[in-house]
């Protein structure tokens, strides 16, 4: 099956899928709440989003500069830093700072990154035990899913489906309170982090300045992560820069703003290298991979390199029409909603994935949602216009070779009104079947009747 | 050539195509900031009972327990009662002006976490005590670094955290507390620096607020 065919396949079951839509609109909800307030709380919400803009704007246009700064920093406190131009390159330095290490047992803390270039995958072939340890991770790995959404992975299920999994995979009692299942969880990851060789992060900016890594959570788990085992890898895409330290002051309470509704995430942490002379924990080691994967390609391209600027807060999905009705699994993608849909066909291919950039109401949410203003509805036209400019299909050819035939006869044109005026009532008695002309259309939608008179006729008529 | 070269490389191709700065239509030159973050972030008062009220009011807010106290004396007085309160059998801490002028009064044994520890004894503590960078009012938040606090993992570890604080550790807002970091540490910062913004927590079940996901349940704010 097709990637185009899959999706409109599972976007229709889930489209009608009531017990879905009640909770993502449960969930969503609240979300959309504590945003509100915490948009309020700002001086000028709008203003500080120009700001952001701004400030990614300086670190992707500058980013050669800002990169081989980040990298002296960072490599002058001990930390080794690898570049990969590919996912499968980046598996491969991980498999082999992994070997080297004689690892067996990996803690990892939610990276959409590692998501990115199926890491997890990567190691489990290895015979390696690798354990999410953000909760929704750990549940969405439990059950051999995907994460549903960025920024919460596990946002799709109930309480009951996580104690019913807990039980068949943890030996847990069921329980309905979510606190006791958070505790189950704690308790079962508790040892995995005590015993871990490795431990896995990913990384929220990276600050060219004082070469530094910036980490928001809420759990501690990545706190943890970067504090027991013996070695420390960080995964990052090369668009994570942000010029100063100091640029953090504004970027960290936006993430959680549009992120989570929260004022500033329980954790946020900065690691500017391993363990240091002097300091009595944190890893003996620790490798950064800055991973390119089609990036550099997208930076390439001016009219949307603006995409690059995003923080992965999430906010564009949580507001969109069509993520909300067809959830985060449909899109089959690393990352789902708006910006999935703008950056999946520069990542994976435009051809096979510009069904994503159909796949949308124009109506602008996610623009206005951007707390770093990317112009993400503009992105998905351009996604459009691409694909039809550099593979253009037969039907819409002749479709718009006939249409500017049409619109360009004025007389062609009175006519086909008039014939489609008495055709139209024909088109009710196959409406739904194959012979239905308009059948992609009336599949899910009325068609509405042409006016008994057109304007141009009435007003000539008019007395 | 190395994937940096190459990375570098393609990055430098790409950038030889000139963008416009968001909201700027027309302007390609090199960038310049028109605002700075403070300008724009919540509102700070600017007096030190303002700030100090803030504080308390989002420390409640996120269910952290911030107390003030007028002397070290009445700290180890507080310190004692929630030892009780919790029956903490085992202490977590490090050696600073403060920690070393409450623990003891505690007359447990204390784990040092500021120098070599195993990790299955800090896992084991009832409680991790230790001092902290700045307190900042905007948010909330109790900054540490590892060279302050007592290593990385003392104030995620153990099940409750407590961070002794003095008054004039208070700062403004979040711009205030980097400039803080860039003055106390310039370029020898610590490996670690965490912002800590209430008790560990997450709403990955049912979006729904769990305290004490994987890092403290509780966070106490002793402030002197």
């Amino acid at each position: 099956m097709t990637f185009v065919a899959k999706f409109l396949k599972d976007a229709r079951v889930m489209a009608g899928d009531l017990r879905h839509r009640k909770i993502i609109r449960a969930a969503l909800g609240n979300y959309e709440i504590a945003r509100d307030q915490r948009k309020a709380s700002f001086q000028s919400w709008e203003s500080a989003r120009q700001l952001a803009a701004e400030t990614k704007w300086d670190a992707l246009n500058h980013l050669d500069k800002y990169l081989v700064e980040f990298t002296a920093k960072i490599e002058a406190r001990g930390t080794k830093v690898h570049w990969a131009s590919t996912a499968a390159q980046a598996r491969t330095i991980i498999l082999q700072i992994v070997e080297e290490k004689k690892a067996r047992s990996i803690i990892k803390s939610k990276a959409m990154t590692a998501e990115e270039i199926h890491l997890n995958d990567a190691l489990e072939h290895a015979g390696l035990n690798v354990v999410e340890n953000d909760l929704g991770e750990f549940i969405v790995q439990l059950r051999h899913e995907a994460p549903y959404h960025i920024v919460f992975p596990s946002m799709h299920l109930t309480r009951g489906e996580i104690s019913e999994l807990f039980q068949r995979e943890l030996g847990s009692a069921p329980t309905n309170d979510p606190e006791e299942l958070t505790m189950i969880a704690r308790r079962a990851l508790r040892k995995k982090f005590l015993t871990a060789d490795i431990g896995i992060t990913g990384a929220n900016f990276a600050i060219a300045e004082t070469g530094m890594i910036s980490i928001t959570e809420n759990e501690g788990n990545a706190r943890l992560t970067a504090a027991l085992p013996k070695t420390m890898i960080s995964l990052l895409g090369i668009e994570k820069i942000l010029p100063k330290l100091g640029d953090l002051a504004l970027f960290l309470p936006m993430l959680a703003t549009a992120g989570t509704g929260q004022q500033l995430t329980c954790y946020n942490t900065m690691y500017g290298g391993p363990r240091q002379p002097g300091e009595s924990d944190g890893p003996e080691e620790w490798h950064i991979v800055l991973l390119d994967n089609h990036r550099t390609e997208l930076l390439a391209d001016a009219e949307q390199r603006d995409a690059l600027h995003c923080i992965r807060c999430g906010a564009c999905l949580n507001v969109c029409p069509i993520f909300r009705n067809v959830g985060g699994h449909t899109y089959g993608t690393t990352y789902s909603g708006p910006i999935g849909s703008v950056i999946t066909p520069h990542l994976r291919g435009l051809q096979d994935w510009k069904h994503l950039s159909n796949a949308s109401s124009l109506c602008g949410a996610c623009t206005e949602a951007c707390p770093v203003k990317i112009d993400l509805h503009h992105h998905l036209l351009q996604n459009r216009r691409n694909a039809a400019v550099k593979k253009p299909t037969l039907k819409g050819q002749l479709g718009f070779k006939a249409f500017v035939q049409l619109a360009n006869h004025p007389k062609v044109w009175a006519f086909a009104k008039k014939i489609a005026r008495i055709t139209q009532p024909l088109q009710k008695l196959v409406e739904g079947t194959p012979f239905d002309p308009a059948k992609s259309w009336t599949q899910t939608r009325n068609l509405p009747p042409l006016a008994k008179e057109s304007f141009k006729d009435w007003w000539r008529n008019r007395k | 050539m190395t994937e940096r070269e190459n990375i570098l490389g393609r990055i430098r191709e790409a950038l030889k195509e000139k963008v416009h700065i968001p909201g700027r239509h027309g302007q390609v030159a090199t960038s310049t900031a028109t605002s700075i973050p403070r300008q724009w972030l919540p509102k700070v008062g600017e007096t030190f009972d303002e700030q100090l009220a803030l504080f308390a009011r989002n420390t409640a807010e996120l269910k952290a327990d911030f107390q003030l106290f007028n002397s070290a004396e009445e700290i180890r007085q507080a310190i004692i009662r929630l030892r009780d309160a919790e029956g903490w059998r085992r202490v977590a801490g490090h050696s600073g002006d403060l920690t070393n002028a409450i623990c003891p009064a505690l007359s447990l044994p204390l784990l040092r976490t500021d120098r070599a520890y195993d990790v299955h004894e800090l896992e084991a503590c009832d409680v991790g005590i230790g001092e902290c960078d700045a307190l900042i009012a905007q948010t909330g938040t109790v900054l540490v670094t590892n060279r302050s606090a007592g290593g990385r993992a003392l104030s995620v570890l153990p099940p409750h955290h407590v961070a002794l604080a003095r008054r004039d550790q208070l700062v403004a807002d979040l711009p205030a507390a980097f400039d803080l970091l860039n003055r106390k540490y310039a370029d020898n910062y610590p490996s670690m620096i965490s912002f800590i913004t209430g008790p560990s927590r997450t709403g990955d079940i049912e979006r729904i607020l769990v305290l004490g996901a994987h890092g403290p349940k509780k966070l106490t704010i002793f402030c002197l």
